[in-house]
């Protein structure tokens, strides 16, 4: 408390000092027009609802999505490695180490720059490095093509390792009482709607009637756009009002499960900024409802952004500790970024990656394979060699 | 944002300090501990490398200036670097001979392109624009109806045709000329910058439409892959400037400093919040004192300029520093504090603060701001009035009222006393030996309105005891320039700085070091700058007015080092109509060139006179 009394003062006394110096401006005012653009005044006041940020979403009429195959999702590498080809070949620049022989300095100079530009970060990139450097001075690795293909080979390990064997398989409690709640959480505009819509045409596909929960009851329409999701892949949709408590679509969601005999519920979350503490309160409480008996939570799946650099480091972190976050999806992998940062969530949280985004479509969401995914990244290099 | 590119810093200054020369293994480490700092902050693998390449060149031509220690130099190259590339002015509207003014936004998924044209529209629309939102985002479900809602929570007309984006954007610029509004914001799909069709679709709105303006809105997350969508973008679009979207998470907002190196545009606004009112324009220069936590006043000021009531903050601001502070008055503050936002965010803007008073502001919680406002609210206008009066009777029932412990109204009591003594101490250390009076408050703002660093300073060393900003600022305490308290009675005499004296420009925020004969008896740093400011003389229907170089911390009483010339605007005399403008320039150079500050009225003199050119010049050729 006493702090936050001295803060109030000091605040309090830069203010009334600030307002004096300007009010001793004011007698020569400079000439301000329309176009000096006066900074505009934020004055947030309390805890507020989230900024909601478009998120990406499926395009095309919903007649064409019936042709798309939905039953098998097609988890081949090759959609995966044509969306990273597409993007420039992302470890392209790797290719001018293949057959330069002996390994120096400025090879390890280039696997971290190419690393670093693929938004691994820094002390991951390094840890790789120590390990790579070791077995090089340990004489394991004596080329540099044996280096790009120990890299190679580390990635997957590392991906692998904590992937686990199925991770398209998100889990269903046994219990046929029980009602499984897979909660999607992660930042604004990462794709969580967009998501739990493809999601839910896996899912029906597959003969799993999930319900959904349109939990996003903040940012405007988000509960339209889900619902246009659920149109189209025929799954019922629990909405609240706008503006209302999420945690009760949720928990209104679960009731409607178990009384329809749905599996699985699928609940959508708004966007929160992971530092916001009083929204990922929220998010605690969204979660301890569904876990109220009949519901029970077993994936809570972090959205993340391909884009995304180091940031989503701290996002995995923040949401893990909130609301125990059992996997991520990487989303935009269709763009040109790269999504190296999954490797240091992995290396630093062993968070593992479920399921990969690759456009806009129901099917373009494939279960992660480590394996698949490296090999995209090594995708050019490997044709060369 | 970028906390840990301060937090770096600080502990590379640390490390470096009691080192007599900048070695150049240190120099390598430090380089070596930004560019992580850098690459953490998502900056991009080159603009990083290259940041670095620079501020290591700035550091071995700093290696000259004796006075700076090795930390301070590293600190002073990088915060150079830092205002060089951020650099540059705010943008600066200007809006269509012609209205409309067409505003285009574009962006990848996500980008946050549909929130950023709401807020976009009530910034205009604060301008005294009258904005007309146009969806031409007819790709994502709903998008259209999202930015209806924002409309209408912003009360700005909205319109979408429907059918063909660019159809619905012509419809809407076409629409805007028929409403006549004067802005219009039109808002589109996110886009893959690889996804020919839909950039060509992007351009062909763009070229539809001729917006003044093109913004490409990117989020402050993004990390390596920024440059690349920036570049797609400028080539497709020509950008004007980029809105940040989404820094007020923990982002570290490199994007910002990728962006504006790769492409050369500037950071037009940022968005900080989740209020439809939380966009601002960007200011570059406030941002890379913020970066080297060096606080931002000028932003709190105008925050509280726009929010408070002046009058009765400055009232019981005086009444504060005489210590004649009750309970009524904190709660005035109290509530004038909140309207000017929330607390954390309010005190990541303040000067002064460390690494811990910064993640303690982070935690505050707003909510603790009315438990102890119900505790007020419960106590008699009496006992507001004189807390002394009030006993352990009188605890128990404010605290019933206010439905907390005694303990804590005790505790309030307590701290509420030590708070006032704590005040009329440092009213009594205010500058001008200040006894409180408004005046002499007025009297210190005046002169650090023109020395924003300065005023940093001041409040720095102004909350010592709580707010461990105690000790002089090491970027703004300065050796006086002559010692303080003489010649106080003398009036429009000429002061001459005492032999050796040095004399610091202060307003860039130069790391100087503290020296011991700088620092007074209450642990607070003298500070010093050198004004160049006029002096009026003559009579009053014929004012003539000396240039001078002066103490900024001198009244303006007419006391000052030197003159420099002279400025009649109506004419040196009757006989000599014509000379306005009269000044040495050499020595105006001279002073210039040791740091001293024109005010904005000498500087047009100096630039009249040829001086200032002659400055700049220098200055380049340096």
């Amino acid at each position: 408390m006493t702090t936050i009394l001295l803060l109030v003062l000091a605040l309090a006394l830069v203010a009334a000092v600030g307002v004096v110096v300007w009010r001793a401006r004011r007698p020569s005012p400079p000439s301000i027009d329309a176009s000096t653009a006066t900074p505009l005044p934020a004055p947030p006041d309390e805890v507020a609802p989230v900024e909601p940020p478009p998120e990406p979403t499926a395009q095309g009429p919903p007649e064409a999505l019936a042709e798309v195959d939905l039953v098998e999702p097609t988890p081949s590498a090759q959609s995966l490695r044509g969306a990273a080809t597409k993007s420039r070949g992302l470890f392209a620049a790797l290719r001018s180490l293949r057959g330069r022989g002996k390994v120096d300095a400025a090879t390890y100079d280039e696997l971290e720059e190419t690393l670093l530009r693929a938004d691994v970060g820094v002390s991951t990139t390094q840890a790789i490095l120590a390990d790579l450097r070791a077995r090089v001075g340990a004489g394991e690795l004596a080329s540099t093509d044996d280096l790009v293909d120990a890299l190679r080979e580390d990635l997957i390990a590392r991906l692998e390792l904590v992937s686990g064997a199925a991770p398209e398989d998100l889990v269903v409690d046994p219990d046929p009482e029980v009602v499984s709640v897979w909660l999607m959480v992660g930042v604004n505009g990462v794709g969580k709607t967009t998501t739990l819509g493809k999601l839910a045409a896996r899912e029906a596909a597959r003969g799993n009637p999930v319900l959904l929960a349109a939990g996003d009851t903040f940012r405007a329409a988000a509960a339209e756009q889900l619902t246009q999701w659920a149109e189209r892949s025929g799954v019922e949709l629990v909405r609240g009002e706008a503006g209302g408590d999420p945690s009760a679509v949720v928990f209104d969601a679960v009731q409607r499960a178990k009384a329809r005999g749905n599996g699985v519920v699928l609940a959508d979350t708004a966007g929160r900024l992971h530092t916001k503490v009083n929204l990922v309160e929220e998010l605690k409480k969204i979660r301890r409802v569904a876990d109220r008996p009949p519901g029970k939570v077993t994936e809570v799946l972090l959205v993340i952004d391909a884009t995304t650099g180091q940031n989503a480091l701290a996002q995995a972190r923040q949401f893990t500790e909130a609301v125990a976050v059992t996997g991520v999806v990487l989303t935009k992998l269709d763009g040109t970024a790269r999504g190296g940062v999954v490797v240091a969530i992995q290396h630093e949280l062993g968070l593992p990656v479920r399921f990969v985004g690759t456009g806009e479509g129901p099917a373009d969401l494939q279960p992660f394979v480590a394996r698949d995914f490296v090999d995209a990244l090594f995708e050019d290099d490997l044709a060369e060699g | 944002m970028f906390d840990a590119l301060a937090d770096r810093l600080e502990r590379i200054s640390g490390r470096l300090r009691g080192r007599g020369r900048l070695s150049q293994a240190d120099l390598d480490e430090a380089l070596a501990e930004i560019r992580t700092a850098l690459l953490d902050a998502d900056v991009e693998f080159s603009v990083a490398r290259d940041f670095c390449a620079h501020v290591a060149e700035r550091c071995s031509v700093e290696a000259l200036s004796r006075s700076l220690t090795p930390g301070q130099q590293v600190v002073k190259a990088v915060h150079e670097e830092l205002v060089a590339i951020l650099g540059g002015e705010t943008l600066k509207i200007t809006y269509a001979s012609r209205p409309p003014t067409v505003v285009l936004l574009a962006g990848l998924q996500g980008a946050g392109k549909t929130t950023a044209a709401g807020k976009l529209a009530v910034w205009f629309k604060s301008q005294g624009r009258n904005p007309l939102l146009v969806g031409a985002d007819l790709q994502r479900p709903a998008a259209v109806e999202q930015l209806r809602l924002l409309a209408e929570q912003a009360s700005v007309a909205f319109t979408s045709a429907g059918g063909d984006p660019v159809a619905t954007a012509t419809a809407g610029v076409a629409e805007a000329i028929r409403l006549g509004r004067d802005v219009c914001i039109i808002d589109t799909a996110g886009r893959l910058s690889i996804d020919q069709a839909l950039m060509d679709e992007v351009r062909q709105i763009s070229q539809a439409t001729e917006p003044q303006y093109t913004f490409l809105v990117i989020d402050a997350m993004t990390g390596q892959d920024a440059v690349h969508t920036a570049k797609a973008f400028h080539e497709t679009l020509e950008l004007d400037g980029v809105i940040l979207t989404k820094l007020d998470g923990d982002a570290r907002g490199g994007a910002a400093l990728s962006v504006k190196t790769v492409v050369g545009r500037p950071i037009a606004f940022a968005s900080t919040g989740e209020k439809l009112d939380d966009l601002d324009l960007f200011h570059p220069d406030r941002m890379a004192s913020r970066i080297l936590g060096m606080g931002d006043v000028l932003s709190l000021i105008e925050q509280a300029e726009r929010t408070m009531d002046q009058e009765k903050v400055a009232a019981s601001a005086g009444r504060l520093m005489e210590g004649r502070f009750t309970f009524d008055d904190f709660l005035e503050q109290l509530s004038q504090v909140k309207k000017m936002g929330s607390l954390g965010g309010l005190m990541k803007l303040m000067p002064g603060m460390n690494r811990e008073m910064r993640a303690a502001a982070e935690q505050i919680d707003d909510r603790e701001l009315a438990r102890i406002e119900g505790i007020v609210h419960s106590m008699t206008p009496a006992e507001r009035q004189d807390p002394s009066i009030i006993d352990r009777g009188r605890q128990a029932r404010i605290a019933r009222g206010a439905g907390r412990s005694v303990a804590d109204v005790s505790q309030l009591l307590k701290q509420f006393k030590e708070m006032q003594k704590m005040m009329r101490s440092l009213g009594g250390a205010m500058p001008g030996g200040g006894k409180g009076k408004l005046g002499q408050m007025r009297q210190m703002a005046k002169a650090a309105r023109q020395n924003p660093e300065e005023l940093q300073a001041l409040l720095g060393g102004q909350v010592p005891a709580g707010l461990g900003a105690a000790g002089p600022k090491p970027w703004a305490a300065a050796p006086p320039a002559r010692k303080g308290g003489t010649n106080k009675k003398k009036k429009g005499g000429r002061v001459t700085p005492p032999k050796g004296a040095r004399i610091v420009r202060l307003t860039r925020g130069l790391p100087v070091e503290p020296r011991a004969d700088a620092v007074r008896r209450d642990g607070r740093a003298n500070l010093v700058a050198v004004k160049l400011r006029l002096v009026r003389m003559g009579k009053k229907k014929q004012p003539t007015y000396r240039v001078v170089a002066a103490d900024s911390r001198s009244p303006r009483d007419g006391r000052f080092l030197e003159i420099l010339g002279t400025y009649a605007p109506r004419g040196a005399s009757k006989a000599d109509p014509e000379t306005i403008v009269k000044i040495d320039n050499d020595a105006a150079l001279k002073w210039l060139q040791q740091g001293a500050q024109p005010t904005e009225r000498v500087q047009k003199l100096l630039v009249t006179s040829g001086a200032w050119e002659a400055f700049t010049a220098a200055k380049a050729a340096k």
